[in-house]
Order: C-alpha cells, then sequence, then structure tokens
C-alpha cells in the first residue's frame, strides 16, 4: 500500500478529520447534515459508518444550538469540530463564537478553556444562491482569542486541521470551497501537523511580495507566472493563518522586494489587506519603494452568480495590481 | 412521587405566605441541621446583596446586580445538588455560587472590576458567570451532554431570568437536550422583570413551565420564594436527570418570584414598577417564611437567630475588608489567558506597554 493519496482539498478535510478522530476519542464531529449523508459537500464521507451516532452527531438546525454546545463540550474536556455549513450561515453563532468560545480562557482566567475547531466552507465562485459565497474572515482575525485558518492546497489542509484540533484554542477553520475538488495532491496517509501561524512561499521572486490566502492563491500564482514573462519577478506568500498573522513572514519578504499586493475575495474596507499594508508600514517603512495595493472584492455584498466572477478578483485585475505596485 | 408530573401551571408550593405548612404538602426529609442551614444560606445572601448594593452607592464596587427576593430559589435549588453536580450560572447567582464554594470574596472582586473573581476555585464545579443572556444555556447543555457521552451520572443546572426564555439560544439549548436526553435542569429564575420589560411581554404563554412541553420533557411552576418547595422539585428534578425511568432527562423549572431591587445598581425601578407591587410580593418574602417555619418546628428561637446574623455579619465584613484589600491587578492580567500561548503580536504589545509604565511610572500613566 502506498504511503500517500492523491487527494482533493475537501478530501484531505475528510482524511484529517479522520486522522484525528482516530487519535483522540474526545474528537468529535457535530453540524448539519454531517452524520448519513456525510456533509453537504461530502467533507465527512463516511465518518459515521466508521465512528457512529455519538461521535459524528447530526445535530438540529440551529447555528447557535451547535456552536454553544460545542463550548460546553469543549469546556467540559472534549474537542468538538463543529460544521457550520457555510460561512454565510455563521451569524446566528457569532455570539456564542465571540462572546464566549473566544473569552472562555480570559473570564476563568485559565480555568476553563475552549478547544473547538468550527469548520466552514467560505467564498465564492462556485454558482451558489445568496448567502453562500461570503468571505468574512476579518470578522475573527479581529476578535482576541480566536485562531483564524485557511488552508490553500490538500496537503495543507490535512496538516493545519490537525494542528487546529490539537490546538489548545477555538480555531475558525476556513475552507475554500471554489477549490474543495479543483486539484489533488499527495497527502500522507499517516497523520502529520503543520504548524499554525506560519506562512508559505509558493513562489520565490525579488521584484513585489504579494501577500494572499484559500482560493486566490491559484489565480496569484498564475498571474505571477504570467507577470514573469513580462519580467516582473513576483513573490507569492500563502498566509495560511490569518490570526495570528505571521509578521515575520509578511515583513521579510517585504524587506526583500520593497513593494507589495494583497489579494483577497473579502471586501476591501476593513478587510485584512488593510491590516497588512499598515504593518508593513509601522514595521518597514524605510523598505518601502511603493504603496500597498490592495486587490479585493468590492464594497458591496457579495453579487449572485452572474456577476461573482467580476466581483472575484481574476488573474488579470491581479495582474494590474501587482504591475501598479511594481512600477509606482 | 416527582412533583414534576402535574400541569405546568399547578405551581408547586409546601409554605404558604405566612410560613405555615398547606394542607397536603409535605415537607422535604431534611435533617434539622440542613434547614437551619438552609435560612442561614439564605439570609447570609440577602445581607452581603444589601452591603454590596451599598458599596457601589459608596462609590466602592462597579454596578452590581442586587439579588434580593431570589434568595429562596438560589438557595433551595443549589442546595439540592450533590458536589459531583453542576451549575451554570447568570450574573446575578451570587446566592448559589457561594453555596456551590465560590468565595464571597470572589464575588465582590468580579463586580470591583477584578478578572480573578470570575475563576472559581479548581474542585468547585461552577461555570464562569455569563453576561450575555441565555447564551450559558447552551454551555451547559454541551456539557451536560459531553458528559453523558463519558458515561458520568451527573446532573448539570443552568440559571437563567424570564427574559432569556424569548432569546434564541433558551429555545436552541432546550431543544438540544430533548433531542440529545442530557442531564439537565434549566432553572428559570423568574422574576417578573426584565429590566423595565414585563413578563407578559416576554411571552404570551400562560406560564414559562409549560415551555418544555415543546422540548418533549416535563416543566414545573413552582413558588420561587418557597425554598422548601424549590428544593423539593429542584431534587427530584436532579433525580431525574440521574436515573430518568422512562422520561426525558431534562427538566425545566419555572421559579415564580420577584426581584426586590432594580436590575442592577445603574437602574431606577421606580420608572417601570409600582409601589404597591413591590409590596404584594414582600409579602411573600422567602426569609421570614422559612423563619417562621423553623420557629414552629423548635428550630430557631430568638437567640439563634440572633447567633446567625451575627455570624453573618461578620462573614460579610470579613470578605469586604479582604477584597478590598487585594491591590489592584497588574497590567499583565489584560495580557495574560488571551490563549494558551502568547502570540507575537500580543507580546509585543504587552512589552511596548510595560516600557511606557516604566518610563512614566502608573500615576503618571493613569492620570486621566
Amino acid at each position: 500500500m502506498s504511503d500517500t493519496q492523491n487527494l482533493t482539498l475537501v478530501q484531505a478535510v475528510r482524511d484529517g478529520l479522520k486522522g484525528e478522530m482516530e487519535r483522540d476519542d474526545d474528537v468529535i464531529v457535530m453540524g448539519e447534515d454531517v452524520g448519513k449523508n456525510g456533509g453537504v459537500f461530502r467533507a465527512t464521507q463516511g465518518l459515521w459508518d466508521e465512528f457512529g451516532d455519538d461521535r459524528v452527531i447530526d445535530t438540529p438546525l440551529a447555528e447557535s444550538g451547535i456552536v454553544g454546545s460545542a463550548i460546553g463540550m469543549a469546556a467540559y474536556g472534549m474537542k468538538p469540530v463543529p460544521e457550520i455549513q457555510f460561512l454565510g450561515f455563521i451569524y446566528p453563532a457569532f455570539d456564542q463564537i465571540v462572546s464566549h468560545a473566544a473569552r472562555l480562557r480570559t473570564r476563568s482566567r485559565g480555568r476553563y478553556t475552549c478547544p473547538l475547531v468550527v469548520r466552514a466552507p467560505y467564498g465564492g465562485g462556485i454558482r451558489a444562491p445568496e448567502h453562500h459565497s461570503e468571505s468574512k474572515e476579518a470578522f475573527f482575525a479581529h476578535e482576541p482569542g480566536l485562531k483564524v485558518v485557511v488552508p490553500s492546497t490538500p496537503y495543507d489542509t490535512k496538516g493545519l486541521l490537525a494542528s487546529a484540533i490539537r490546538d489548545p484554542d477555538p480555531v475558525i477553520f476556513l475552507e475554500p470551497k471554489l477549490i474543495y475538488r479543483a486539484f489533488r495532491e499527495e497527502v500522507p496517509n499517516e497523520t502529520y501537523t503543520v504548524p499554525l501561524g506560519k506562512a508559505a512561499t509558493r513562489r520565490e521572486g525579488t521584484d513585489v511580495s504579494v501577500f494572499t490566502w484559500g482560493a486566490m492563491t491559484r489565480p496569484t500564482l498564475e498571474a505571477a507566472d504570467e507577470l514573469s514573462e513580462e519580467g516582473i519577478d513576483v513573490e507569492v506568500i500563502d498566509l495560511r493563518t490569518l490570526s495570528p498573522l505571521d509578521d515575520e513572514a509578511i515583513l521579510e519578504s517585504f524587506k526583500k522586494t520593497g513593494r507589495a499586493a494583497v489579494v483577497h475575495e473579502a471586501p476591501l474596507s476593513g478587510g485584512l489587506g488593510g491590516e497588512i499594508a499598515a504593518t508593513i508600514q509601522e514595521e518597514a517603512l524605510m523598505y518601502q519603494e511603493a504603496p500597498v495595493k490592495r486587490i479585493t472584492g468590492f464594497d458591496t455584498p457579495f453579487p449572485l452568480y452572474a456577476l461573482e466572477n467580476y466581483y472575484l478578483p481574476q488573474v488579470a485585475r491581479i495582474k494590474e495590481g501587482i504591475k501598479e505596485a511594481y512600477e509606482f | 412521587m416527582s412533583t414534576l408530573q402535574r400541569d405546568p401551571s399547578d405551581q408547586v408550593q409546601i409554605l404558604d405566605d405566612e410560613g405555615n405548612v398547606l394542607e397536603g404538602a409535605t415537607v422535604p426529609d431534611l435533617d434539622d441541621e440542613t434547614l437551619v442551614s438552609m435560612y442561614q444560606n439564605m439570609t447570609l445572601a440577602r445581607r452581603f446583596d444589601q452591603r454590596a448594593v451599598s458599596l457601589q452607592r459608596q462609590g466602592r464596587m462597579g454596578t452590581y446586580p442586587p439579588l434580593s427576593g431570589q434568595e429562596g430559589a438560589q438557595i433551595g435549588s443549589v442546595m439540592a445538588l450533590e458536589d459531583e453536580d453542576w451549575m451554570f450560572p447568570s450574573y446575578r447567582e451570587h446566592g448559589a455560587a457561594l453555596i456551590r464554594g465560590l468565595p464571597l470574596k470572589q464575588t465582590l472582586l468580579y463586580w470591583m472590576g477584578h478578572e480573578d473573581g470570575n475563576k472559581p476555585p479548581e474542585d468547585v464545579n461552577i461555570f464562569t458567570a455569563s453576561v450575555p443572556i441565555a447564551t450559558q444555556v447552551l454551555h451547559a447543555t454541551g456539557a451536560a451532554w459531553a458528559s453523558k457521552l463519558k458515561g458520568e451520572n451527573k446532573a448539570f443546572i443552568c440559571y437563567f431570568g424570564d427574559g432569556a426564555t424569548s432569546e434564541g439560544d433558551f429555545h436552541e439549548g432546550l431543544n438540544f437536550a430533548g433531542v440529545f436526553d442530557t442531564p439537565n435542569i434549566f432553572f428559570c429564575n423568574n422574576n417578573q422583570w426584565a429590566i423595565s420589560v414585563p413578563r407578559e411581554r416576554q411571552t404570551a404563554a400562560k406560564t414559562i413551565a409549560q415551555k418544555a412541553v415543546a422540548y418533549g420533557f416535563e416543566g414545573v411552576q413552582v413558588d420561587g420564594m418557597d425554598p422548601l418547595a424549590v428544593y423539593k422539585v429542584t431534587k427530584d428534578a436532579v433525580d431525574k436527570a440521574k436515573d430518568p425511568q422512562g422520561e426525558l432527562r431534562p427538566t425545566l423549572i419555572e421559579a415564580v418570584q420577584y426581584r426586590f431591587g432594580a436590575h442592577t445598581t445603574a437602574d431606577d425601578p421606580t420608572v417601570y414598577r409600582d409601589d404597591d407591587e413591590v409590596e404584594h410580593w414582600k409579602k411573600k418574602d422567602p426569609i421570614p417564611r422559612l423563619e417562621k417555619y423553623l420557629r414552629g418546628e423548635g428550630l430557631l428561637d430568638d437567640e439563634r437567630v440572633d447567633a446567625i446574623e451575627q455570624e453573618i455579619e461578620d462573614d460579610v465584613a470579613e470578605a469586604i475588608a479582604a477584597a478590598e484589600a487585594v491591590p489592584r491587578p497588574s497590567p499583565d492580567e489584560i495580557f495574560a489567558h488571551v490563549f494558551e500561548e502568547m502570540p507575537a503580536r500580543v507580546r509585543a504589545q504587552w512589552e511596548d506597554f510595560e516600557q511606557l509604565r516604566e518610563m512614566y511610572g502608573d500615576d503618571k500613566l493613569l492620570e486621566e
């Protein structure tokens, strides 16, 4: 038997969950349709057959109920991994996440902790109905006490998910559903971890640093490849964890290139692009050759799917943005 | 027979407003010492509350939510728990928390603005106070559910007010508890007012107890100012949570009572309710009711009451002195406990702030 499997990103989610559930009996999966149905995206397929009713739990349809009861379970020594079917449906659970999951350790001065992982598919590009395409990572990255993780490859997905589940603090694990099945990668059968809080350099370059994550990583790499043909050498950093941000990786790359762009599909205003630009300003002003360019979704509600590809940064828009940073 | 199997509007009572045992009612089988300690605990909670309000008025404490009037429900219910059981409080259960093992000094510290006040002692099964309304209902459900999955046999009581029954989390918590048959006791302190909004504005239902029907388990209404009735009902609910005998484990208890004072010290109840109403409910005060009963049983007399009052006065004074002797916490406490491992950014902010403190000194830095 081979030591690896060629998996899609969503299969890596499933494989990661399975590995952690085998490793630790306290890990349980809960949410809407996660049991017999295996999740609407099949991220939990087969887990119910293998682990049964007490560890793969179909809950009533109630987001606050799912996360709030998971908080009680986590505080009581379990490792719940609640799934919210789409990030755009997380708002009923927002109060539980920010008022309680994020604060339980602080409030109880360490007596109680909340080691849960809230998984949610997020982002646009799959022709989904209204409320199914939002990219609201900034809400959670703004909240002290939460970690926010976004994988962009199958290998990272399994390893980051394992780290998130083993982490003693609450993690919001956002899965870019546009690339759930877009490509495959060899993923070890064994469990392994990819550390939280560490960015990955996806492409080395010397002219412009581009910071991105999730589904935007691939079009950004494509734009970088095309720009290299025009003589612009782009470095692409996949942040992987949005809170805490890997400031070291951001600054190291920026100090090398002196120019930066950020690509995210969330709206521009109040998005993490602003946070990254401000960090560069505060910490590396003397290296700065050009303003930091943000290439993002618009400050509008995410459109229905007839227009979604205008909203999402595409290769051409990303290329133009990077060029602006380069040519300033 | 369990007190739980009845119509939700058939209120359980053992003592009448005067403290006489009602005809046909059975006093719970408690030993003399426990009955006297019930009275003592209630009196202590009342005295603590009066002093806490006074401390706030003197500027020695921040905003505080008073409990007077609710001692019967708090003490009667919490005394029905065993050590291994768990309590999930709202922000008003200072009396119940004390009996569970959270020292008065800590309750005072919390309302004096020290985070440490909210850290229960390691061996005490009480959760931290929840300020958002009804959110703790789900935490209690989740913890009870986890306990059941671990194969334990413990009960989980969760306190909330009448206003909380309007929140989604109340319904989601009870719904989950019914579906997953968790060992919960949902204890509604129906004190008639959610700040200024009356119970009738929270629900058109005749009782709050009857809401349990919708979740498939028993709901019972009890006179929340009758500590013996509250004890009895809660004890039955705890027993059922641990040994359901054909019923679903959870129970919803509606303890009908009254908050004599304000919602918090920042609130003025004279704006929204009449003195007559307050007077009407004061006739049901749980403390003189139990006192009258215990005197009748020969368990209390003037001498014993005086001794209890003196002891309480000393205990409360000691707790206040101890809390006030605690120095202002170090700003390190702001940065501690956000995560198990401090992220680099938080550490950098902490170090910058410490440098400023060293440069200026706290007095200069905190100048308004």
